[in-house]
């Protein structure tokens, strides 16, 4: 029986152990908010519930999945050729269909009539809330950065900088901040939205031009910086910005039209409506900057720079380019926030904001509006529901471990993300197939 | 057509190129030739546009280009093949020749289908990406994409690297063809006796200097080519 084999009990010894370190890592001791006494011993023996049906200590539930987990392997490997196969087809389902152009249609509409009609099913308005500003502002960031990183392949571990951006300016320009206000009488909070874009893009600008020159490694420690000046600035200069305490409460949004009035104000519907809006301009906008001129070029300095020097293409002008289109989605997001939130403080604009949505967009696909826009909610939804709910046990803190095991398991088996780009799928399956394709050819010189 | 006059490169503090001249003519093919590390790439990097030269001069067309960025050689009728290469991977052999014409404007389709008469197996693989071909269609797919730009002056910087015998015997009679249909071409290349045989003129370089040039015929039978390869050095 080969379910007893030597090489199959190994694979049941590496299995247990690989279980006993989740056991270890989801139970007490890798859980920051348990007492430092109840350690591993907490992590292995702590009583949990199955299902509400009998208590048993935390180690025989791990075990048993463990085993279960290894017979479920061992039944399946003499069929894992056709079980890959099938799961290859699953993932080119999505594919599959978006290459007809009326199934895209269909479901570009069939997604926008259910983010339309959203709010008649959500009655709390405390959900309506986080659906604001978890996901539709998150989708906002992630759209910002994926031009930067998905097409421009620029990487920028400072994003948070540009949200932080378009709030501030937001809270200044309204007069929330106790820096002296720009103009004599604060201005509307919904006319702030072109000028915090237009500040972000300004900012973009600026950081890019002297930064862009740098390459890879250099690039993405320089957004680093300048995104923790931005924070320290924040924190220190309570003069001007308000310091770690925050603005005081930005005003809600009004718009006067003359023979139109509305008003937003605690409710979060309008908000809603007002972030969809500006998400659909920013999808619309990105997708045609991607297949424009523009979009090409990105894609020829993310691929070779020096090959794209030599066709005509200034790399500089049009990595600043992308830095400053980024920055408008990011900074209006910062917009929306500061109109939303009201009180805006640093810890909205941490380091670890800038992380977040990187992983957004690694998540859904880099390069992909659709994957990003997708990834984005996806992982802010179950970021959410996680939070508010704390389902089996789970604690706030240790948020980041299960991200981190999500982006690990992900790079192994979808490394191009939720929905990749045609083209990014591409690198990856090169870089996963390991060769550099030319090598081999080159020196047999295979004759055309 | 292009004047180089006393450059001097440096990296850093280090003089790469000790103030070199030529000049290329116009209908004509020239290639420099040398060792490895004789500073033959870093002239061609100069003349491009990639590293300005610290002193001397670079004209072109009666027009000083010395301070002329890499970008900006498109649209003044310079195309630069890179060394090794450097098609754009995971873009079309399709898209590879539209890149090439990034810099003008109006229809590709006819430049498209004279590349694919010169190189026919690039016609066959055009929707393959580039990273799938072989190294010597991606040396056809790189010139095709220069060519598209409609250039004047060619720089080609070692087109023969890595290639088989008989890949490169094919792409020389190709830039031969090119020189015939208008372009001038400038080749650097450590395959002295294949660029002479295409070449009209020839330089050869030692260390960061020009040590000799002439036609290209003479150059062939002569001694000191063979010495500069040698790593012998050469007494002018």
């Amino acid at each position: 029986m080969t379910i007893l084999s030597l090489a199959n009990l190994k694979r049941l010894a590496m299995i247990l152990i690989v279980t006993a370190v989740i056991a270890i890592m989801t139970g007490a001791a890798g859980s920051s908010s348990a007492p430092p006494t109840t350690g591993i011993h907490g992590s292995f023996f702590e009583r949990v519930s199955w299902f509400g049906l009998f208590t048993a200590p935390r180690w025989l539930l791990f075990f048993t999945l463990g085993v279960i987990v290894w017979l479920l392997v061992s039944l399946y490997r003499p069929r894992a050729q056709t079980i890959r196969r099938g799961a290859e087809s699953f993932f080119a389902l999505p594919r599959a269909v978006t290459s007809r152009r009326w199934a895209r249609v269909t479901l570009m509409l069939v997604a926008l009539a259910i983010v339309i009609v959203l709010p008649k099913f959500v009655h709390e308005s405390f959900w309506m809330y986080l659906i604001v500003e978890q996901i539709g502002v998150w989708i906002l960031l992630a759209l910002g950065l994926n031009v930067v990183v998905g097409f421009a392949g620029l990487l920028d571990l400072g994003f948070a900088a540009f949200y932080a951006i378009g709030a501030y300016t937001t809270a200044w320009l309204t007069g929330a901040l106790p820096a002296p206000a720009l103009f004599h009488h604060p201005i509307p909070t919904l006319w702030v939205i072109p000028i915090g874009i237009l500040a972000a893009m300004v900012f973009g600008v600026l950081l890019g031009t002297p930064t862009l020159r740098l390459r890879g490694d250099y690039l993405a420690i320089v957004t680093l910086g300048f995104a923790l000046i931005i924070d320290d600035f924040v924190e220190t200069q309570s003069g001007v910005t308000g310091g770690g305490v925050g603005s005081s409460p930005v005003p809600h949004p009004a718009l006067d039209l003359g023979f139109y009035h509305f008003k937003w104000g605690l409710s979060p519907t309008p908000y809603y409506y007002l972030c969809l809006v500006f998400i659909v301009v920013f999808i619309i906008v990105f997708t045609s900057l991607e297949h424009s001129r523009i979009g090409r070029a990105w894609v020829a300095i993310r691929e070779d720079e020096v090959a794209a020097e030599s066709v005509g293409i200034n790399p500089l002008k049009y990595k600043v380019m992308a830095f400053a289109v980024g920055a408008a989605s990011g900074g209006f997001g910062g917009v929306m926030s500061a109109g939303l939130v009201g009180i805006i403080n640093p810890s909205l604009f941490t380091y670890q904001v800038s992380v977040n949505v990187l992983v957004l967009v690694i998540f859904g696909g880099m390069g992909s509006i659709w994957g990003v826009a997708l990834g984005a909610i996806v992982i802010q939804t179950a970021t959410s529901y996680l939070d508010n709910y704390q389902p089996w046990g789970y604690q706030i803190n240790d948020l980041y471990m299960y991200i981190g095991a999500l982006l690990i398991v992900m790079m192994i088996f979808r490394p191009a993300g939720l929905l990749p780009s045609r083209r990014r799928a591409r690198e990856f399956a090169e870089a996963k197939r390991g060769d550099d394709v030319h090598t081999d050819e080159v020196l047999t010189g295979d004759q055309p | 057509m292009l004047n180089v006059t006393n450059a001097v490169v440096r990296y850093g503090s280090i003089e790469a190129l000790h103030g070199i001249s030529f000049d290329v003519e116009q209908g004509e093919i020239v290639t420099l030739l040398g060792a490895n590390g004789a500073g033959k790439s870093t002239t061609l990097r100069m003349v491009s546009g990639l590293h300005a030269p610290s002193s001397g001069s670079i004209t072109y067309e009666g027009r000083d280009i010395t301070k002329v960025k890499a970008h900006e050689f498109v649209s003044m009728g310079i195309s630069h093949v890179p060394e090794g290469r450097r098609v754009f991977p995971r873009m079309t052999v399709e898209e590879n020749l539209e890149m090439g014409a990034f810099r003008r404007k109006g229809p590709l389709r006819d430049d498209m289908e004279e590349v694919y008469t010169q190189f026919p197996i690039l016609k066959d693989r055009r929707k393959q990406p580039g990273a799938n071909l072989s190294g010597g269609e991606q040396q056809m797919l790189a010139i095709g994409r220069a060519l598209m730009s409609k250039p004047r002056l060619l720089l080609l910087d070692e087109p023969s690297m890595g290639l088989a015998p008989m890949i490169v015997e094919t792409i020389f009679s190709i830039i031969g063809q090119i020189r015939d249909a208008g372009t001038t071409v400038f080749v650097v290349e450590q395959n002295a006796t294949q660029a002479l045989r295409l070449a009209d003129r020839g330089y050869v370089m030692e260390n960061g200097r020009i040590v000799f040039g002439g036609l290209a015929k003479d150059l062939l039978g002569d001694e000191r080519v063979r010495a500069v390869y040698l790593g012998e050095s050469v007494d002018t």
